[in-house]
């Protein structure tokens, strides 16, 4: 049994537990010959080996909503503060740990978030409850204190042109604008967070190396963010991949510091999400009612759904502290306002469209 | 030395290793070494959309369908008889494979064919019976495997009951359906690990449904367990009759291209099904439930 767990061990993180003496036992046993691991490593020795039905999945995920600012964002409807402010609440009493509750970019780039010092004053804070906001630079980072944040989010990208379209600066010049926020949220006592984009592709580069993004997690977790957000943000990511990435990431940032921020523009996110909690992944991001298409693909979705990340990390078994049910009338209620479809299959099968 | 981990690295031995065994490095290289070594490497897609996808759309005349479509050789066209006398009709039109549907839920059974799970068994006997007969291939289906919308959870034991006899009858394959979709991953394993333990995972396919948003999840954990045969429906064809206006039979498109990220074979062009699944919804007047058609549709730059 030993070796065949190290085999499941090696499936999965090859850097860390490959045992040259138990894999070479192996190679040599009579059970497989040597070319068989390799090319033949099919769906039966896994069976065989018992291993797919036992990858331990952790007993607790928090989920970060990112609705109310990623998905708000992304909606063409402005939303008055007033709604922002009862959606967030909403989703407050839903049982949310993390809600991204808005965004001090300037609102000559993003409207939607002309209202931030208003909605992070409004909002009713409760108690064990984390509100982190937005901010790409120093002069965010001030004014996003002095409305109360208590933590605020930093946006790195893996890709070059990507950084260079979308924030107008290198992948290291913006590291160094970072450097600057973590290092005054430090000395005031304030919580970053790091986000890693197209981390599984880009839309301008296309693939994207699992070294690049490693590297780009690296520094911001060296630079003070306390996770580190990985997001496919064209959703072009599958399982394989995901995994791929994962691996190269956990080499240099512990898995606890990590989690994934997965967009369903292919239909890939749950599947990709299954794979990230089976390599130890415990923070998982998402957005109620799938809210926020892809800026990418005029009409085609983006954010996951938290409703039916909800509904099969339940499923599953792991708790996330969230009701599902306050939750969907949180995903009524935003959809209504907005005149929309939810995104959320999981609504759209309990009819609270 | 290249992307060897530096564990592989520090091994006394490893120069050694690496003479002795150059596949050895070449495989720690492979950038697809997670993926390679815990999935199948090709998988056969049973495309549902004509019948179990238009069927919940529209149905059309099956005679002439099986008499008009151009078959493809090497290609299979299962059809679905309910009873010998579907059966005959189905053989009388050209069929040269049919299908079978039992159920893990006896309510379900009674309400869907009119008849307890043992009484349908002896129908799909006959049928095999005379299948067999005339070398015709027989596959199984069994509805609510993860759930059922009357009777709500289903033990594994009774999907292996009925996976069990589908196979035993002669049903070269046994495809386990999350009619309403209401499986997850946890669900899907428990009901594969019983199955697995009575029929060969090599004659098991599974057929999930999208309802809940589950359906990528559980193939994914289906194929680490073994599993190499996948249902799905061109453009998510064909709703849930049991929740209105919700999504049923998860997406062709969307399964293959996970597939086909992950490396692994299905022999299907990509292409070529969005073009089938564009083709049928602008027939049908409705938007496709693929997301890698939307996204393909919207000009997403990748």
């Amino acid at each position: 049994m030993e070796m065949l767990q190290n085999k499941h061990s090696v499936c999965i993180a090859p850097v860390q537990v490959v045992d040259m003496a138990t894999l070479m036992r192996y190679v040599n046993s009579s059970r497989m010959g040597h070319r068989s691991i390799a090319l033949n490593c099919s769906a039966s020795v896994a069976r065989a080996f018992g291993v797919a039905a036992g990858k331990p999945l952790p007993a607790k995920v928090k989920i970060v909503e990112v609705g109310p600012r990623d998905g708000l964002q992304n909606e063409k409807t402005v939303v008055p503060a007033e709604v922002k402010i009862r959606l967030i609440d909403m989703l407050s009493e839903a049982g949310l740990p993390v809600i991204e509750a808005t965004s001090f970019v300037s609102p000559k780039w993003v409207p939607q978030m002309a209202d931030q010092v208003e909605v992070m004053q409004g909002i009713h804070k409760k108690p064990g409850v984390n509100y982190p906001v937005l901010t790409p630079n120093l002069k965010g980072f001030q004014a996003a204190v002095k409305a109360g944040a208590q933590e605020v989010a930093i946006f790195g990208a893996a890709s070059e042109l990507f950084s260079k379209k979308n924030i107008n600066c290198s992948v290291e010049e913006s590291l160094q604008r970072f450097e600057e926020v973590t290092k005054a949220a430090k000395e005031q006592g304030v919580l970053v967070r790091g986000y890693v984009s197209c981390v599984l592709g880009c839309p301008y580069e296309g693939k994207v190396s699992p070294e690049k993004v490693a590297q780009v997690a690296k520094r911001l977790y060296a630079m003070g963010c306390y996770e580190i957000s990985l997001g496919d943000t064209i959703g072009v990511g599958t399982p394989g991949g995901m995994g791929e990435m994962l691996e190269a990431v956990k080499r240099e940032v512990p898995v606890d510091a990590l989690a994934v921020h997965c967009h369903d523009t292919y239909g890939q996110a749950l599947a990709n999400i299954l794979v990230a909690l089976q390599m130890g992944i415990t923070v998982v991001d998402s957005s109620i009612a799938g809210l926020g298409g892809c800026p990418y693909a005029q009409g085609a979705s983006g954010n996951v759904a938290t409703e039916d990340v909800v509904y099969m990390l339940h499923g599953l078994g792991i708790q996330t502290g969230v009701d599902l049910h306050k939750l969907m009338d949180a995903g009524a209620f935003i959809c209504q306002f907005l005149n929309r479809r939810t995104s959320s299959k999981v609504a759209q099968a309990s009819c609270k469209l | 030395m290249g992307n060897i981990p530096s564990a592989v690295k520090h091994c006394l031995s490893y120069e050694t290793l690496a003479q002795d065994y150059p596949w050895l490095v070449r495989w720690l290289q492979e950038e697809k070494f997670g993926a390679i070594c815990e999935f199948p490497k090709t998988v056969k897609i049973v495309e549902v959309g004509p019948r179990d996808g238009l069927q919940n759309e529209k149905m059309a005349d099956h005679v002439d369908v099986l008499k008009g479509i151009t078959k493809s050789p090497h290609v299979k066209y299962p059809v679905l008889t309910p009873n010998l006398h579907g059966y005959q009709a189905a053989v009388e039109a050209g069929a040269s494979e049919v299908a079978v549907f039992g159920s893990a839920s006896e309510t379900f059974s009674k309400k869907n064919i009119n008849c307890s799970i043992e009484e349908s068994m002896l129908r799909f006997k006959e049928v095999i019976s005379s299948a067999k007969q005339a070398d015709i291939p027989v596959r199984g289906y069994v509805s609510c495997a993860l759930g059922c919308p009357y009777e709500g959870d289903v033990e594994p034991a009774k999907v292996t009951e009925v996976a069990k006899m589908l196979y035993d009858l002669g049903c070269y394959e046994v495809s386990l359906g999350d009619t309403i979709g209401v499986g997850t991953p946890k669900s899907m394993a428990k009901v594969l690990q019983s199955v697995m333990k009575e029929v060969p995972s090599s004659a098991l396919a599974v057929h999930c449904h999208d309802t809940y948003g589950q359906a990528l999840a559980n193939i994914l954990i289906a194929l680490q367990m073994g599993i190499s045969v996948v249902d799905s429906s061109v453009a998510g064809l064909g709703g849930c009759p049991y929740a209105p206006g919700a999504s049923g039979n998860v997406s062709t498109e969307d399964v293959v291209y996970m597939l086909h990220g992950m490396g692994i074979e299905t022999g299907v062009n990509l292409s070529k099904v969005i073009n089938a699944g564009e083709f049928i919804c602008q027939a049908l007047n409705r938007r496709t439930n693929s997301k890698v058609a939307q996204a393909k549709s919207c000009h997403c730059v990748p």
